[in-house]
C-alpha cells in the first residue's frame, strides 16, 4: 500500500526545477507534501475500509465459509474456512490505529494543514521546509513498519487500538502482543515524531508567517482550527509517547510499571507494583484530545466550504473560534470519562461526567452556526458541500450519543458495548471522514488544476451518506442491548441471537459504503489528468489560495504576495456588484458595499508605504 | 529560510503586526513544550502510581547534588559565552563555549555515576516502579542533555570557523536556551523526586 505512494506521486506536482527525486520524493514544497501526505492516507483508508469489511464478513455473516479469501488472508483462515479468533482482533485493532492515527490525523491535517497553511495565510511556504519534508518521511517510514506488520507470523498487534497493558505488554498472552506489538510501538513512536514536527511548523507558519493584514480576527476558520489542532497535538502526542516509551520498558525490559500480580498459563510472573490503569490515565490523556485532532481539521474545513457553498458569511464567526477553543481546552479534562469503570471514585466519576457534557455547549454552537449559515443562502450543492453537510449531520446524530455515554451511570450499562462503537464512529469516525472528503472535491481545483466529477461525487455521496447511516444506526440498538464490542461471535449466547439479522444488515451495508469509495478513487485519478481543467477560482471563494494561478508553483504567488484587508466571508454582501469579495480587495475599491466602519478603514490602506519592519534581533 | 517574510511585514491597519520572532526560535519554544508534556506526563505518572501505595522509599544518589550544582554552573558559563558573542567577542565565547560542554558531559558522567549509586543501594532498573520511575525519568533526561550536548558542538564549531557574531546569534540563541531549559528541567526534575520520594 505505502509503497504506492511515490508512483501515484510522480504524475502531478508543477515544479520543473531540480530533479525528479527533489520535486516529487524529496520535496521541501508545501503543496507536494500535502499530495503526499494525501495519497498515502487515502492507501491507508482503503486498507482500513477493507479490514473492517473483512471483520463485518465475520459478524454479519458467522457461518458462511470464506475459503474463497484464501488467497489474502492464507493461514489466518481456520479450516472451516472461518476468520480465526486471534486474527479477528487483529483486524479490529488495525482498523482503528489505521483509521485513528494513519488516515485521520496524519492523512487529515498533514494533507490540508500543509496544503491550506501557507496558501490561506499568504506565505511563500512552511516555516522549516525541512522538518516539513522530515515529517511526511518519519511518517512513511512509520507507515513502513505497520504495514509490515500486517505481514509477520505472528500477526499484527491485537490488543485494541488502546494497547490496554496487560494484554499487550505480554507475548504470552495472545500472539499479536509479539513482534506485532514491537511493530506497533516502534511505529507509533515514528508518528509522533512526524506529528509533533508537522505541528510545530504549523504553528509557526501561522503565527510568525502572515502576510500584510492577514490578523487573528480575519484568518478562514479552517486555519484556526489547523491552529488549534496543532497546538492540541504538540500538548498530548509527548504523553501518549511516554505512555509507549513505559510500555516498551514493560515489554522488553522486564519494569513493572503496568505490571501486577499477574497468573498467566499458571505460572506467576515476578512483576510487582505496577498498575494497569496508570496506562489507561497516560492513554486517554492523549487519547481523548486525539479524537479532537481528528475532529477539529474537519469542522475547519466545513465552516470554510458550507460558508462559499451557501453564498453567505458565516454565521457567528467568533462564536466558531470560541467554540474551537473552548473544545481545545475541555478535550484536556475529559480523559477520564473513557475510565469511568475502571473502579475509579464515583465523586471524581461526577466531575468528569459534567466536563464532558459541558462540550457539548460549543458542539451546539458550532451545529447551530452551520445551520444558520445555510439558512436561506443560495445553496450549491457541490460534492464538497454535500459532504460537509453530511458531517454537520453525522456530528449531530454522533454528539447526542454522547450525553448518554458522558455520564458515568449510563456508562455503566453501555460501555465497551456497539453503542459506543456507533457513537465514535458517527461523531469522529464518518465525520472527520466526510470532513476530508469534502476538502478533497473542495480543494481539488488547487490542488491539481483540475476539476473532479460532480455527477460522480453526487452519487459517491449519497451511497457513503445513505451507507453510513446504514452501518452505525442499528449499532445503537445492538449496543443498548448489551452486545459487546471486539467480540469475535455471539452464537454462544442465545441473548445475542436475535440480532443476526441486523448484523447482517450492517455488514451488507458496509459492503456498499466500501464499493462506493471506489467510484471517489476513480473519479480522483481521472479527474488528475482527465478532468474538466480548473479555473483559478472555481467556487468564486475569498480565501488568498484562489488568488494564486491554476497551479501554483513553488513560492505559490509569481509576483507579491497579496495584501489582507478584510475577512474571509464577504459573501453577498448588500451592494457589492458580485456576491464574494476576496480577502485581497480594497475597501477602497469597493465603497458601494462599505458598512461605516469600513470606510474609516480605506484612510489606513494608504499607509502601506511606511513599512513596519519586524525586528530580527532580540527578541 | 523564511526570514525574508518575516522581514518586509507591514501593517495596514490598527498595529497589530505578526508576531515578532524568528520562526526558528519559536519552532524551538514550541519543540521545549513538547519535551515539557512528556515530563510532566511522567512526573504526573510518578504521582498517580505513587498514590496507589506498594511503593518503595530510597534516598536519591547524594551525587545528584553535585550534578545539579554542575548544571547551574554550566547555565551560568553558556549565559556568559552568549553574551560574549554578541559583543563579537568570540574568543571568549569560545572558551565558555568549550567548559559549558565539558560541564555538560560531566553533568551525564555524574548522572551515571548516581546511578551506580543507586544500584549500590539495590535499586534496579528492573524492581518496583519506584524505582523504575527514576531511572527512565533521570535517562530520559540524560538523552536530551546528550541532543543538547550534540547541539553545543554544532555551536562551538560555528564559534571557530566565525559563523558566530553579534549579527548572527539566531542559533546562538537557540542553543543557549534550550540549555538553559534542560537546566531547568532537571532542577525541577530533581526538585520533584526529593519532594515525592
Amino acid at each position: 500500500m505505502a509503497h504506492d505512494t511515490h508512483t501515484h506521486d510522480e504524475g502531478h506536482g508543477h515544479e520543473h526545477h531540480g530533479n525528479f527525486w527533489t520535486t516529487y520524493i524529496f520535496s521541501e514544497d508545501h503543496k507536494v507534501i500535502a499530495k503526499q501526505f494525501l495519497i498515502t492516507g487515502m492507501a491507508w483508508a482503503l486498507l482500513g475500509g477493507i479490514l473492517s469489511v473483512i471483520f463485518r464478513l465475520q459478524l454479519g455473516f458467522p457461518d458462511a465459509n470464506l475459503s474463497w479469501l484464501k488467497p489474502i488472508l492464507g493461514g489466518w483462515l481456520t479450516a472451516e474456512g472461518k476468520i480465526d479468533p486471534e486474527f479477528y482482533l487483529a483486524l479490529v485493532t488495525m482498523h482503528g490505529t489505521i483509521m485513528v492515527f494513519f488516515v485521520l490525523t496524519a492523512g487529515l491535517s498533514g494533507t490540508f494543514s500543509n496544503f491550506l497553511i501557507p496558501l490561506q495565510v499568504g506565505a511563500r511556504d512552511m516555516a522549516s521546509g525541512f522538518m516539513n519534508m522530515l515529517s511526511y518521511w518519519f511518517f512513511f517510514i512509520s507507515s513502513c513498519f505497520m504495514f509490515t506488520s500486517l505481514f509477520i507470523s505472528t500477526g499484527p498487534a491485537a490488543g485494541g487500538w488502546v494497547i490496554y497493558p496487560p494484554l499487550s505488554a505480554l507475548p504470552q498472552a495472545i500472539s499479536g502482543s509479539g513482534l506485532g506489538m514491537t511493530l506497533w510501538l516502534i511505529s507509533m513512536a515514528l508518528f509522533i515524531v512526524s506529528s509533533l514536527l508537522g505541528s510545530i511548523n504549523y504553528i509557526t507558519t501561522v503565527i510568525n508567517l502572515r502576510t500584510v493584514g492577514m490578523s487573528f480576527s480575519k484568518l478562514p476558520l479552517t486555519i484556526w482550527a489547523f491552529f488549534l489542532t496543532a497546538i492540541i497535538g504538540i500538548l498530548s502526542f509527548p504523553v501518549l509517547f511516554a505512555a509507549a516509551l513505559l510500555l516498551i520498558f514493560d515489554r522488553s525490559f522486564g519494569t513493572s510499571f503496568y505490571l501486577s500480580d499477574i497468573y498467566i498459563g499458571g505460572e506467576a510472573l515476578p512483576n510487582q507494583g505496577g498498575s494497569p490503569i496508570l496506562f489507561q490515565h497516560l492513554f486517554w490523556f492523549l487519547g481523548h484530545p486525539e479524537v479532537y485532532i481528528v475532529l477539529l481539521p474537519a469542522l475547519g474545513i466545513t465552516s470554510e466550504i458550507i460558508a462559499t457553498n451557501s453564498r453567505k458569511p458565516i454565521f457567528g464567526y467568533k462564536a466558531m473560534v470560541g467554540s474551537i477553543l473552548f473544545i481545545a481546552i475541555l478535550s484536556f479534562v475529559v480523559w477520564a470519562h473513557h475510565m469511568f469503570v475502571t473502579g475509579m471514585n464515583p465523586f471524581l466519576g461526577s466531575i468528569f461526567t459534567l466536563l464532558t457534557l459541558i462540550i457539548a455547549v460549543p458542539s451546539a454552537v458550532k451545529i447551530f452556526n452551520y445551520v444558520t449559515t445555510i439558512w436561506r443562502g443560495n445553496l450549491r450543492f457541490t460534492p464538497g458541500m454535500l459532504f460537509s453537510l453530511g458531517l454537520v449531520s453525522f456530528f449531530l446524530t454522533g454528539g447526542i450519543t454522547g450525553i448518554f455515554l458522558g455520564n458515568s451511570a449510563v456508562d455503566i450499562q453501555l460501555h465497551d458495548t456497539y453503542f459506543v462503537v456507533a457513537h465514535f464512529h458517527l461523531v469522529m469516525g464518518s465525520a472527520s471522514f466526510f470532513g476530508m472528503l469534502a476538502g478533497i472535491y473542495h480543494w481539488f481545483p488547487k490542488m491539481f488544476g483540475r476539476m473532479m466529477n460532480e455527477k460522480l461525487g453526487s452519487i459517491h455521496f449519497w451511497i457513503t451518506f445513505i451507507g453510513v447511516y446504514m452501518v452505525f444506526f442499528p449499532m445503537h440498538y445492538i449496543g443498548i442491548a448489551g452486545f459487546p464490542r471486539r467480540y469475535y461471535t455471539w452464537t454462544n449466547f442465545e441473548t445475542f441471537s436475535g440480532f443476526a439479522d441486523l448484523n447482517f444488515v450492517v455488514s451488507v451495508a458496509a459492503i456498499v459504503t466500501l464499493g462506493a469509495q471506489f467510484i471517489f478513487l476513480f473519479n480522483f485519478f481521472y479527474s488528475m489528468f482527465r478532468g474538466r481543467i480548473a479555473s483559478a477560482n472555481p467556487w468564486q471563494s475569498n480565501t488568498l489560495e484562489w488568488t494564486t494561478p491554476r497551479n501554483p508553483g513553488h513560492g505559490n504567488w509569481p509576483g507579491e504576495i497579496p495584501t489582507v484587508y478584510r475577512w474571509p466571508y464577504d459573501y453577498s454582501k448588500p451592494g457589492a456588484k458580485e456576491d464574494f469579495i476576496p480577502q485581497n480587495i480594497p475597501f477602497s475599491e469597493t465603497p458601494e458595499s462599505n458598512l461605516p466602519h469600513e470606510n474609516e478603514l480605506i484612510k489606513l490602506e494608504g499607509v502601506e508605504g511606511n513599512a513596519i519592519v519586524v525586528e530580527e534581533k532580540k527578541h | 529560510m523564511s526570514t525574508d517574510n518575516t522581514v518586509d511585514l507591514k501593517i495596514v491597519e490598527e498595529p497589530k503586526r505578526p508576531l515578532a520572532m524568528h520562526p526558528k526560535k519559536f519552532g524551538m519554544w514550541l519543540f521545549m513544550a513538547s519535551v515539557m508534556m512528556l515530563f510532566m506526563a511522567l512526573t504526573s505518572a510518578y504521582i498517580v502510581r505513587q498514590a496507589e501505595g506498594n511503593w518503595v522509599y530510597f534516598e536519591l544518589p547524594s551525587l545528584f547534588y553535585t550534578t545539579s550544582v554542575i548544571i547551574i554552573l554550566s547555565s551560568i558559563s553558556m549565559q556568559w559565552s552568549y553574551n560574549a558573542a554578541k559583543k563579537d567577542n568570540t574568543s571568549y565565547s569560545k572558551i565558555m563555549l568549550l567548559i559549558t560542554s565539558l560541564l555538560g558531559f560531566g553533568f551525564l558522567i555524574g548522572q551515571f555515576f548516581g546511578w551506580k549509586q543507586l544500584v549500590t543501594g539495590n535499586i534496579y532498573l528492573v524492581g518496583n516502579p519506584s524505582g523504575s520511575f527514576l531511572y527512565i525519568i533521570t535517562g530520559l533526561h540524560g538523552l536530551h542533555i546528550v541532543s543538547a550536548i550534540v547541539f553545543l558542538l554544532i555551536m562551538l564549531n560555528a564559534v571557530y570557523t566565525g559563523k558566530v557574531d553579534s549579527k548572527n546569534m539566531t542559533k546562538m540563541e537557540m542553543c543557549t536556551t534550550y540549555w538553559h531549559f534542560l537546566g531547568g528541567l532537571w532542577l525541577y526534575l530533581f526538585i520533584f523526586l526529593l519532594l515525592y520520594r
